[in-house]
């Protein structure tokens, strides 16, 4: 797709692809075109099924306003709304529930997992309750919390922006292979034989908690 | 205490039941609790549950909570399961708990829908948790568990984290349509 796959692949540029002019100025619409009118226009479905829905209303409401970020219009119908919030923990009579409202989503769609209870389990570690949903939807964006502050919401409605603006969290191959480590690895401690680089020592087992 | 009056009058109809008043907590302070619980046995449980409800000297109207205990690795028990109905009278104003015991295989205790209707959904929660069958409920499914779950979660030597229940679906991924 004008993409220099040639050079991408060619082992010699390590760490680099090419582009062409065409790809920039395609590049530039979809980021600050497409994307940018996308990313301030996220309409939440906030999917709430505990506590973490109450803290997401504290989000929306005035003090906290997710309008500011255009996503105060919350469609409780995926077919009108492009960001899924899970608030709250999902347990195994819901989760059936939740795969059909993200498939019934329209694309292009977004997941935010909020809450440790979304994410993990939180404290909930018993038969009835999903240890993190993720392990059967995808998700973009895992806000911390017990509850997350309003404040976090933000802060992960701001992450959705980068990931929505950069159409996805690239891999590492497609922003270059990684990174390249440039900095010198420890010199050896004196007396001591355990920073040497791919060797444990005689830690080679931790402590068994 | 009118408690004493209520638990006078089932023993009278009730000779051959051997009904004996316990505490359901020791003692505290050297009063005597008023909260006292009778053991009945559950193919007996219709009548008393009709008479407790509807004698004048009892007048038991409202159930007030039905729940399933296990005993199980309980150091002093028999019976590996029991279930519980809070009994409150309005007109007296007295309280009784009535304890039916059952064990495994099957435990089934009758239902009492028909005496309290406030019963239907304690007693789905109990078949749902620890499995006692309630014969004579108009609705037997479970309550909280969705339908294909099929163990009782209740039940001591049910594993907290379950086994596998949690993790058996399907994954939707993000082609996926």
């Amino acid at each position: 797709m004008g993409l220099n796959v040639a050079a991408a692949t060619d082992a010699s540029i390590q760490g680099s692809f090419g582009t062409t002019r065409l790809d920039f100025v395609v590049d530039l619409i979809k980021k600050y075109g497409i994307n940018w009118s996308r990313k301030n226009s996220l309409w939440p479905m906030p999917f709430a099924t505990a506590c973490c829905g109450i803290e997401f209303m504290a989000a929306a409401a005035s003090r906290y306003d997710i309008a500011r970020f255009g996503s105060e219009a919350c469609r409780f119908s995926p077919r009108q709304s492009d960001l899924l919030i899970v608030a709250g923990r999902v347990a195994v009579k819901m989760l059936p529930v939740l795969q059909r409202i993200y498939v019934q989503m329209t694309e292009p769609k977004w997941v935010v997992a909020m809450g440790a209870c979304a994410s993990t389990g939180g404290v909930f570690d018993t038969y009835a309750v999903i240890q993190g949903f993720d392990q059967f939807l995808p998700v973009d964006v895992y806000i911390p919390g017990c509850p997350p502050r309003p404040e976090t919401v933000h802060e992960a409605i701001m992450a959705i922006q980068r990931v929505v603006r950069e159409d996805g969290v690239k891999s590492s191959k497609e922003r270059g292979r990684g990174l390249q480590l440039r900095i010198e690895p420890p010199q050896m401690m004196p007396g001591g034989s355990q920073l040497r680089e791919g060797s444990l020592g005689e830690r080679a087992s931790g402590p068994v908690i | 205490m009118a408690t004493a009056d209520a638990i006078a009058a089932l023993q009278e109809r009730f000779p051959e039941l051997n009904l004996e008043a316990q505490p359901l907590m020791p003692a505290r302070n050297g009063e005597a609790s008023d909260q006292l619980w009778l053991r009945i046995p559950a193919d007996r449980l219709l009548e008393v549950a009709q008479f407790a409800r509807d004698d004048p000297r009892t007048k038991f109207e409202q159930l007030c909570d039905l729940a399933g205990i296990d005993y199980l690795n309980f150091p002093d028990a028999e019976d590996r399961f029991a279930v519980v109905y809070s009994l409150l009278s309005l007109t007296h104003n007295h309280r009784l708990w009535l304890k039916v015991f059952v064990n495994d295989p099957d435990p089934q205790v009758p239902s009492v829908t028909g005496i309290w209707r406030g019963a239907e959904w304690p007693e789905r929660e109990v078949l749902d948790l620890f499995g006692i069958r309630f014969p004579g409920h108009p609705d037997p499914r479970r309550l909280f568990l969705p339908e294909v779950f099929q163990d009782h979660p209740l039940r001591k030597d049910y594993p907290l984290h379950g086994k596998g229940e949690r993790t058996s679906f399907e994954v939707v991924r993000r082609d996926s349509v």
